[in-house]
């Protein structure tokens, strides 16, 4: 896909109502590609290539039955990137379980699903990609995330195990780890908190959406088929 | 339902059989070993099984079957042993709507 175009191509992308998933289904559609989208509710996008499932990525009944009828209906499935994410501010002291769960559910289960789901398809055919979202929470151990950072620590290390398993199918995994961006993820998140954020990036300014999309952009590619098992984390963070 | 998926079992292992080149594989039945022990599969070969089996259940009889197990690595009670608990352990997946 040198000329990195989509036509004919067919990707999943969770949590496409708004935010990021929102703006990477139109970035790809503009590409050429066939999205396949999910979200808990409806969506308001309307494009003759875009395809929306009222899915809970947590609920596996849902998942499989998502990934497999996408399959059927275009005969191909070349990437899925697991978009869809949930975040808890709050002190470890103040969190109840249940919150912890859902966030685990949705980030690190949803996102195991939906790369073993999408998997059995590309191992099928020999050739696919898998692109998961971290994010600089967990280098910079940021307090008051603890059980998002965790989440996603979970899905930094899921990533480069699944690199392994999956790379004899030639099946690629990556992440990406974007810095803040202006999205209702990060709206309760006080203004002083994000700046001190932004302050310890090298890059210091909000992330946004066409950064994440880059880092796809580059996993997606051809020939990209050598790089896998990596995290990339946006705005100089290490 | 039980005879039916033996076949497609069997006709999955024989097909993955034509890249491997295993004596053991050639003719499949109830009593062909696929993991565990001296015999058999590698992991590899078993996950492309299993893949494999997984789309044909679905394109052949409609069940949207999972097969993964967690038992799936033990050689004693993993489901995937043979041709036969394999087919067994289809079926009851099927039967479970899983």
């Amino acid at each position: 896909m040198s000329d990195m175009s989509g036509k004919g191509r067919v990707m999943i992308i969770t949590g496409t109502r708004k935010g990021i998933g929102l703006d990477l289904s139109h970035h790809y559609l503009d590409r050429g590609w066939t999205v396949v989208g999910c979200s808990r509710g409806e969506s308001d996008l309307k494009h003759e290539r875009y395809r929306h499932w009222c899915v809970d990525v947590a609920d596996e009944p849902e998942v499989v039955k998502m990934v497999r009828d996408t399959a059927k209906e275009f005969g191909r499935l070349d990437a899925v990137v697991n978009n869809a994410g949930i975040a808890s501010m709050n002190h470890a002291v103040l969190t109840p379980l249940s919150t912890v769960r859902k966030v685990f559910e949705t980030n690190v289960f949803g996102t195991f699903m939906f790369c073993r789901e999408a998997a059995k398809v590309m191992m099928r055919a020999k050739k696919g990609r898998l692109v998961n979202c971290a994010t600089v929470a967990t280098p910079l151990k940021l307090e008051g995330e603890a059980a998002y950072a965790a989440s996603k620590a979970a899905i930094e290390s899921l990533t480069e195990v699944l690199a392994r398993e999956f790379a004899p199918f030639h099946v690629t995994v990556n992440a990406v780890g974007p810095t803040p961006i202006a999205t209702d993820l990060i709206r309760s998140v006080p203004p002083e908190k994000i700046e001190a954020l932004i302050g310890s990036q090298a890059v210091k300014r909000l992330g946004e959406s066409r950064d994440v999309a880059n880092v796809v952009d580059f996993f997606l590619r051809d020939e990209s088929d050598f790089v896998t098992g990596q995290t990339v984390y946006l705005g100089g963070i290490s | 339902m039980r005879e039916r998926m033996l076949e497609i079992v069997r006709s999955a292992v024989h097909d993955l059989n034509e890249e491997l080149n295993y004596p053991e594989l050639e003719s499949p039945n109830e009593a062909t070993t696929l993991h565990g022990g001296e015999e058999g599969l590698d992991s590899l070969s078993l996950v492309s099984l299993i893949v494999d089996l997984e789309g044909r259940v679905s394109d052949e009889v409609g069940h949207a079957v999972v097969l993964a197990d967690e038992k799936a690595m033990s050689e004693r009670n993993s489901p995937y042993r043979t041709v036969g608990s394999l087919t067994d352990f289809i079926v009851t997946r099927c039967g479970a709507g899983a």
